[in-house]
């Protein structure tokens, strides 16, 4: 099953994106191969002069894309790189942030709204645009160039359930078209508020489509805005209209320049942990088996269809790191990447390295509570009864926590805990309590702080922070040569795996007009926030008002100094 | 005084967290020299430097003056004061290297670049109050030439050993043991007791845990050579039972030596709990017996008993002013008690809600007993899987805080509550408590935090990770209006209306240093219908700019 259910979003991405193309007279051409290895063959064969692609920001794409474009300029082929598949040009970020990626959201969005406004998208390409503009086709096209099967790419489809998420262009625009539809019919820009429902797949999701490139950023972007303006009469919309989209941008600016932003040694942005090493413990709680059923629920949705609410995706990272298993989230991770439809890389990384506080000056002190945070979402349990029918026969005030059931109400449920169900891997509190501990530890040593307030524990936000986790150590693979890039056409993007799915536009006409190289368009931006808490700048880390913890490191100095005070 | 807080050890001590032994590469000295004495080693824990460095300055030196010239910060000042006023006959620093040939006159390239960086090191610190800067000036003074053309003018081999102990003291382990195979006279100075004052030991297993181990060769190198030296010792141990019976077995080959501090310290799992108990007390008896002024001892969540107390109160009763023992279930209020009676110079204690009675705050608050400084206190549900059933907690009565109050008027109390059930709570806040820090770990009901708000009037922190759904405006309200000490707040799985907000951050104002709320908290209402709203008021308020804290949403 591994990363079947990506695969089979991409291909049909790939599918929708042909028929969508042979409306226009045209194909798609998916080209069997590594890059490096065809591009320079197609080159010659098709007498390419120019190849056209979209910035893959990711370290490993930058990497591949390098090695396409130098295989292009020796071959005499003209290269046109466009950025979409990020609102921003991220190196720009950057540079406004004086050469490095900003670690807190906060400074992101201070950042964000100095850039220029971006540009309006381009229209759609239509036949009129084509004009008398032709792609030479062979007889054979669908069996050397058409869009593979699952089947082909050694995938098992046995058994394989029905696709939740269908992938396409289309799919994504008609979602684009609800999602604003509800937008405008609440008219209240804020967050949705968490309920039951918000847990299930919803028609208005798009996180899958902007990750494969069904859907572009900026057309979002830009019909937020739009519809903002509409139903509140011009007022310029705040950032946090475009939080989804932020966030996405935010972590591939903190990742493009860290080929380690996915693991934990090396990387200088995260906080180094005294992990567990435990496999038996992580495979409970990758296939669901944790014994809390919210946990398992969570799992077995991700599974089943490849997406998960944010603050289900939440709860489940804090079990497995900082929260209870104490597992790397590095682990996480990977599970996720194999089974969630929108894992981007950065995105990925980012997100579980936030959530298990990693990185990025996170507040440790709350941990999500396996059974207590599912009860407040969901108090009913209907969520817990869908993923998991074992646990049908619980009464809502037992589903959370079946353990706790009496005797004769497991029998009436005909799911005995330890016997058909789970019994809690551990216990909650425990893990809870210790871990704390352990994260606070670590905190004190990280920020020096030796106060006894457990808030004060965290480094202080904003950038002048970045120095605690990023200084001499700072291992970046020196990718120098930024903004150069090769990539698969046709808008998406997805960083190649073992199989390598190419496809190119057959003139460089079709590949081209897919990027949108579009005249600007100004457009204001959203409110400017200020930048750094000052405040929390000037507290003195060192300044003991009281020590406690962080034993070895405070205690020591301190007793060591009572004592020569003392005996000296 | 505290310790200088060795800023060169800052840069590894950041990237690392110090106690992973931050770098990868370079930890492997064997190799190197055959008769290089460590074989291997891990990197020293930058903290170590810290804490050597306030040995150092500390231990061998008499009739040194504190000069005010420097931060009053004892390490660095001290460490100074040999080159200041201990001329040593050969430190002829100024020399030229022509004076007369040295065996180890022409050093080998690394060790050239080690004292470079050592100085590099040196002159990076940040700004004025790192007081490191001040030897470096003088030895650059005495010089009497441009810092670039200094490694050029060092009689390398006759540099005085205070010196090379001194810039050692910079140094990692792994670059000293490197240092030390450049001639016999670093060798001795690498061997020096100042040196060896700290460890900490890590013990672990690379298939379970990312926590990086000690190499056992260093270990047993410390045993036979420098147990003796040592004073400040720790253990950190990952979740296996194989490690926390390691950290057993070395401590009770600590038999000659005279530790001030230890510290046990699990870095997953409580896995010193795994080990037998006759084991671990039999281990820690012999540092007891042997050490007969330890100062500081962390034994969190160890099987640690009674009577192995009462070793550690029979021999070091006089010298005790911090014992860390939350989560011991071995241990009785008895227990407890007999060090309250016994330590008088107790002076931080932590444990759990269990052991603590009034008997043991009139201990503590007895005339011939010091100011208690911190006294933190668990509030643990035993495990319910146990199938044992719950004591119910008690109440400690008013007066018995009122008599610790009066002893110890600025004593910090620090409660971390992690219980489930609304009944567990009843024994709480009924009655004023003169808690400081409160962190409420689960749930926590409504009506428990409006007794807060009525009775704890010396609240500094007050942190919830989670409440049921009513909002919670009445209770900050109150709690605002009367605790007058709150700086600090945590909020998480809560619910407050954003005008109920608004009004708490106005009631408390600027006092508020940390305001940790998460954004989902903040209920917009018929005032504020958004967080954009709330934002510049409360911003105004605190006199800086506040935002609620976001998560991604992905």
């Amino acid at each position: 099953m591994n990363f079947t259910s990506s695969r089979r979003f991409l291909l049909q991405s790939l599918e929708d994106l042909d028929s969508s193309l042979r409306k226009l007279n045209s194909r798609l051409f998916v080209i069997r191969g590594q890059p490096a290895d065809v591009f320079p063959q197609l080159f010659k064969e098709w007498n390419i002069n120019r190849l056209t692609f979209e910035y893959d920001s990711e370290p490993f794409g930058k990497e591949r894309d390098s090695a396409i474009k130098k295989l292009a300029s020796k071959a005499g082929v003209e290269v046109c790189v466009q950025i979409s598949h990020t609102l921003y040009d991220l190196d720009k970020i950057i540079k406004l942030n004086d050469g490095q990626p900003p670690l807190t959201y906060k400074r992101f969005q201070a950042l964000v709204s100095r850039m220029d406004p971006l540009e309006k998208p381009m229209d759609t390409l239509s036949p009129k645009v084509m004009g008398a503009c032709r792609t030479p086709l062979w007889d054979d096209h669908d069996e050397r160039y058409g869009v593979p099967t699952l089947e082909e790419l050694g995938f098992d489809t046995e058994g394989l359930s029905s696709a939740v998420w269908q992938g396409g262009e289309m799919e994504a625009l008609t979602r684009l078209d609800r999602h604003l539809e509800r937008k405008a019919w609440v008219a209240n820009f804020e967050r949705p508020r968490m309920n039951a429902n918000s847990l299930l797949a919803s028609p208005t999701g798009l996180s899958p489509y902007l990750r494969f490139g069904c859907l572009s950023c900026r057309l979002f972007y830009y019909k937020l805005t739009e519809l903002y303006k509409k139903v509140k009469k011009n007022s310029s919309p705040p950032l946090s209209l475009y939080g989804q989209l932020l966030w996405r941008e935010f972590f591939y600016t903190a990742a493009t320049n860290n080929p380690k932003f996915d693991r934990m040694v090396g990387n200088p942005i995260c906080v180094q942990m005294p992990w567990d090493r435990n496999p038996e413990a992580l495979a409970k709680w990758a296939e669901g088996r944790t014994g809390y059923p919210w946990i398992d629920a969570i799992m077995t949705q991700l599974k089943q269809e490849g997406w998960i609410h944010h603050l289900a995706r939440h709860a489940v990272a804090c079990f497995l790191t900082r929260g209870d298993l104490w597992i790397s989230w590095e682990e996480g991770m990977k599970v996720f990447d194999e089974f969630l439809l929108d894992a981007d890389w950065s995105v990925n990384a980012g997100s579980w390295m936030w959530l298990s506080c990693s990185s990025f000056f996170q507040q440790f002190f709350h941990c999500y509570c396996p059974v207590g945070f599912g009860r407040r979402t969901d108090p009913n349990g209907d969520y817990i009864r869908r993923y998991i029918p074992l646990l049908r026969g619980f009464p809502a005030k037992y589903i959370y926590d079946p353990w706790n059931a009496p005797e004769a109400v497991q029998k009436a449920a005909r799911c005995v805990v330890g016997v058909d169900y789970p019994k809690p891997m551990l216990n909650h509190a425990e893990a809870s309590r210790l871990n704390i501990e352990r994260m606070k530890q670590i905190y004190q040593h990280l920020s020096r702080y030796r106060g006894l307030c457990l808030l004060a524990s965290v480094p202080s936000t904003g950038n002048v922070g970045f120095s605690s986790y990023n200084t001499a150590a700072c291992t970046f693979r020196g990718n120098a040569n930024r903004g150069i890039a090769a990539k698969e056409a046709g808008g998406l993007t997805r960083r190649q795996e073992t199989k390598s799915v190419s496809n190119m536009g057959g003139q460089q006409q079709e590949a081209a007009v897919l990027f949108s190289p579009s005249p600007p368009a100004s457009k204001p931006q959203g409110s400017v926030i200020t930048v750094v808490d000052v405040s929390t700048l000037k507290r003195d880390w060192t300044s003991p008002f009281g020590e406690d913890t962080a034993f070895p490191h405070n205690k020591i100095t301190k007793h060591a100094s009572d004592r020569s005070a003392v005996d000296n | 005084m505290k310790c200088g807080d060795g800023d060169t050890a800052q840069q590894k001590d950041l990237q690392g967290l110090g106690w992973c032994n931050a770098v990868d590469e370079g930890l492997m000295v064997s190799g190197i020299n055959p008769e290089c004495p460590i074989s291997c080693c891990s990197v020293i824990p930058t903290s170590d430097l810290t804490a050597d460095s306030a040995c150092l300055s500390r231990e061998p030196i008499p009739d040194i003056t504190l000069t005010g010239a420097v931060e009053p910060d004892g390490g660095t000042a001290l460490l100074a004061a040999p080159v200041a006023s201990h001329p040593h006959p050969t430190m002829s620093l100024p020399k030229p290297t022509t004076s007369h040939p040295h065996p180890a006159a022409t050093l080998p390239h690394r060790a050239t670049t080690l004292l470079d960086t050592a100085i590099t090191h040196l002159s990076q610190q940040p700004a004025s109050p790192t007081p490191a800067l001040l030897p470096v000036r003088t030895l650059t003074s005495q010089c009497s030439r441009p810092h670039a053309g200094f490694s050029h003018c060092i009689d390398w081999g006759n540099l005085a050993p205070e010196l090379v102990l001194y810039i050692f003291q910079f140094l990692p382990l792994v670059d000293r043991a490197r240092a030390s195979q450049v001639c016999h006279a670093w060798t001795n100075v690498f061997h020096q007791p100042e040196l060896w004052r700290r460890f900490e030991f890590e013990l672990s297993n690379p298939a379970t845990s990312y926590l990086k181990a000690t190499h056992p060769d260093l270990i047993q190198q410390i045993i036979k050579r420098h147990s003796s030296h040592l004073h400040y010792v720790s253990f950190k141990v990952d979740s296996s039972k194989e490690s926390a019976e390691a950290a057993c077995d070395i401590l009770s080959q600590l038999v000659n030596c005279s530790l001030k501090t230890l510290g046990l310290i699990s870095t997953a799992r409580p896995s010193f709990l795994d080990v037998s108990k006759s084991h671990f007390v039999s281990a820690l008896t012999v540092v007891f017996v042997n050490s007969k002024s330890l100062s500081s001892l962390r034994i969190d969540d160890t099987p640690m008993d009674d009577p192995s107390l009462k070793v550690l109160v029979a021999n070091n009763s006089d010298t005790l002013k911090l014992l860390k023992m939350s989560s011991c279930p071995h241990i009785s209020p008895a227990g407890i008690l007999c060090v309250a009676d016994q330590c008088k110079g107790l002076r931080e204690l932590a444990l759990n809600y269990h052991l603590l009675s009034d008997d043991l705050l009139l201990a503590l608050s007895t005339e011939r007993h010091v100011h208690l400084e911190h006294l933190r206190v668990d509030v643990v549900s035993e495990d319910p899987t146990t199938g044992e059933p719950q004591i119910p907690f008690r109440s400690i009565r008013r007066s018995s805080w009122e008599a610790l109050l009066r002893h110890s008027p600025s004593v910090n109390l620090v409660m971390y509550f992690y219980l489930d059930a609304e009944e567990e709570f009843e024994a709480f806040f009924c009655d004023a408590t003169p808690v400081t820090h409160l962190y409420f770990g689960h749930s926590v009901s409504k009506a428990v935090l409006g007794r807060v708000g009525l009775h704890c009037p010396r609240l500094v922190e007050l942190v919830v990770c989670a409440n049921g759904m009513q909002l919670l405006d009445e209770e900050l309200i109150c709690i605002a209006q009367r605790c007058r000490s709150l700086t600090a707040i945590g909020l998480g799985e809560c619910e407050v209306s954003c005008s109920a907000f608004v009004q708490f951050v106005r009631l408390c104002g600027d006092r508020l240093m940390q305001l940790s709320i998460m954004e989902e908290v903040l209920i917009p209402d018929n005032h504020y219908c958004s967080l954009e709203d709330i934002h510049p008021e409360v911003s105004r308020y605190l006199g800086r700019p506040w935002y609620p804290d976001a998560m991604p949403t992905w």
